[in-house]
């Protein structure tokens, strides 16, 4: 029982990470009804950027907001350069140019950085701190209470902020937003501005907690994500966040309970069956269809 | 020459993956994600069945034994299809896409947990009896029966169900039926193409077949046109030959390659996203 409730703790702080990745990606669905491919790839270069940031100093708090600023500032140009020519033409060719950018950045990560694995600095001192039931090491306190105040911090914007409230308009009809005076395409790079920065938060989270990070880890984690994203409903910030913490937890417990070579096969799983029960994700409203 | 031969056979598997993924992306517009699944699926089963079961037959006749394991590799992708297919092909666009993409993942894992197959060190000793003077001809078939669904009234069933499914539901097209056949066709060839492909590079490992393999195969459609099957061969051919023009090139450029076709396939979006043939064939009908 006790074993459970370990599991289910260590389930939390690596949720509350794919939870953060999933916030983009159901952020830019939201607005532009696009599978952002690459935003894996946007948390990949928030690691390497919170790397070279400790590498050569930094203190973790100034490495933070400079990766977060950097992947976020990848994905407003990757948004200006281009998704924005290709969104009218349709969701495949965006979905495909979407790959292409994927591809572009792991490929060039691995021809500027090397394909092999780097070690991450490890600047925080990691304590075990032991309750009568389980135990925490600070690093997860860290790593939650730090996801924690990010998600606090982006519902605060969307919900009271004017921008936040733009965001929203520009997500249930981008015409009607436009009509009222939005200007909608600066609404998008900003939610690729946001969504990326989360991400990049994450990957410097990630950077802490496992040691090491390489070209392509953002690969996993970005499907992951993104079937987060799809458990809680795409689309819907709140559901994001539910999805991720669902995924982290059950995969701790299959690790713990099962085996951990079967992890990233239940993720998969759990979705599939989701979607056969929900198609629409938990929070999601079922569309009805018109003709 | 065995450099060469071997490119062929890949440009051969690869035909035989990217029309019958159009037949399910291009043709019906079911947005599958998770082909390279399939594919293993065949390529495993194929694989251990010619290793584990045909030495105890005891038949010293290769392309039979290579004929026998497609056929068994077919009928299991075609079973693990239909079952997926009956539960998933409700679903639609980025649902079915995520439901496929998972599906190959769930392939992939299992493959690296099955240890009579080697598991993670891949799967080793697979006879060499498949080639591209094989694998050729059986792409070429592969791509006849394809265009002659295409110009039957199935095939013109698909393309309705594509345009729009209510309305060919309403004019009396059974869509769920014909979607789970589709599906079942298209990942039967899939598993065709794994036997074909194992029995010639006499080496199977799980991560072959991940995430990327199925993102390939969707590119050479994408990049032929959805729903052109001589256009899916020419996508098959630039992606193939693309890279190795630039590996040819030099050292210094090949390290760059995989970020050239990257680049080169956003460029190709953004001027011309329906692809090269868009949704005509070459040659015309027939």
């Amino acid at each position: 029982m006790t074993d459970i409730f370990q599991y289910f703790l260590n389930g939390l702080s690596q949720g509350s990470i794919y939870a953060l990745v999933a916030l983009g990606y159901t952020m830019v669905y939201g607005v532009i009804r696009l599978i952002n491919f690459a935003h894996g790839e946007f948390f990949m270069i928030g690691a390497f950027t919170g790397l070279f940031c400790l590498e050569a100093g930094f203190s973790l708090l100034l490495t933070f907001p400079i990766a977060m600023i950097v992947s976020g500032a990848t994905a407003v140009l990757v948004e200006k350069i281009v998704y924005r020519p290709i969104r009218k033409t349709g969701n495949i060719p965006s979905l495909i140019t979407a790959l292409g950018a994927s591809l572009f950045f792991q490929y060039s990560g691995q021809s500027l950085l090397g394909a092999r694995p780097r070690a991450f600095p490890q600047v925080f001192r990691s304590e075990s701190l032991d309750f009568k039931f389980f135990s925490l090491t600070s690093l997860q306190l860290v790593l939650f209470s730090m996801c924690f105040i990010l998600m606090l911090g982006l519902w605060l914007f969307v919900r009271y902020t004017k921008i936040g409230k733009a965001m929203r308009a520009t997500s249930f009809n981008r015409e009607a937003a436009e009509l009222m005076g939005i200007n909608t395409d600066n609404i998008i790079s900003l939610t690729f501005f946001i969504g990326a920065s989360l991400a990049g938060a994450a990957g410097v989270l990630i950077g802490m907690y496992y040691n090491s990070i390489d070209p392509l880890m953002g690969v996993l984690p970005g499907l992951k994500a993104f079937t987060a994203a799809v458990l809680g409903g795409i689309g819907i910030i709140p559901g994001a966040m539910l999805g991720g913490f669902i995924l982290g937890i059950s995969e701790n417990l299959v690790t713990g309970l099962l085996s951990s070579s079967y992890r990233d096969a239940v993720a998969f799983f759990i979705l599939i069956l989701l979607l056969l029960i929900r198609p629409n994700g938990i929070l999601g409203k079922q569309r009805k269809e018109k003709v | 020459m065995a450099y060469f031969s071997s490119l062929l056979a890949q440009f051969g598997i690869f035909v035989i993956l990217a029309t019958s993924l159009n037949l399910i992306n291009g043709l019906t517009g079911m947005f599958c994600l998770g082909h390279a699944g399939l594919w293993a699926i065949g390529a495993y089963v194929g694989s251990a069945f010619s290793v584990f079961v045909w030495p105890s037959l005891q038949i010293d006749f290769p392309l039979l034994q290579l004929a026998c394991s497609c056929v068994v590799a077919m009928i299991a992708s075609g079973a693990v299809a239909f079952i997926v297919g009956v539960a998933c092909l409700r679903l639609k666009g980025d649902y079915l896409a995520i439901a496929t993409l998972g599906l190959g993942e769930i392939v992939k894992v299992l493959l690296t947990n099955w240890e009579l197959v080697g598991g993670p060190r891949g799967f080793t000793g697979i006879p060499p009896i498949s080639s591209a003077a094989v694998i050729l001809p059986v792409a070429f078939l592969c791509l006849v029966l394809l265009l002659n669904v295409r110009y039957s009234s199935f095939g013109r069933a698909l393309m309705s169900i594509r345009e729009d499914e209510l309305a060919s539901n309403s004019l009396g097209i059974s869509t769920t039926k014909m979607k789970i056949v589709v599906f079942v066709l298209g990942s039967s060839l899939a598993g065709l193409a794994g036997p074909l492909y194992a029995h010639e590079q006499q080496f199977l490992h799980p991560e072959n077949f991940n995430f990327m393999a199925s993102v390939l195969i969707l590119l050479q459609v994408i990049l032929g046109g959805m729903g052109s099957f001589t256009g899916s061969v020419l996508g098959v051919l630039f992606l193939l030959i693309l890279p190795e023009v630039l590996k040819s090139l030099g050292p210094e450029i090949a390290q760059w390659r995989m970020v050239l076709y990257s680049l080169l396939l956003i460029v190709l979006m953004l001027l011309r996203p329906q692809g090269i043939l868009g949704k005509k064939e070459l040659g015309g009908t027939w």
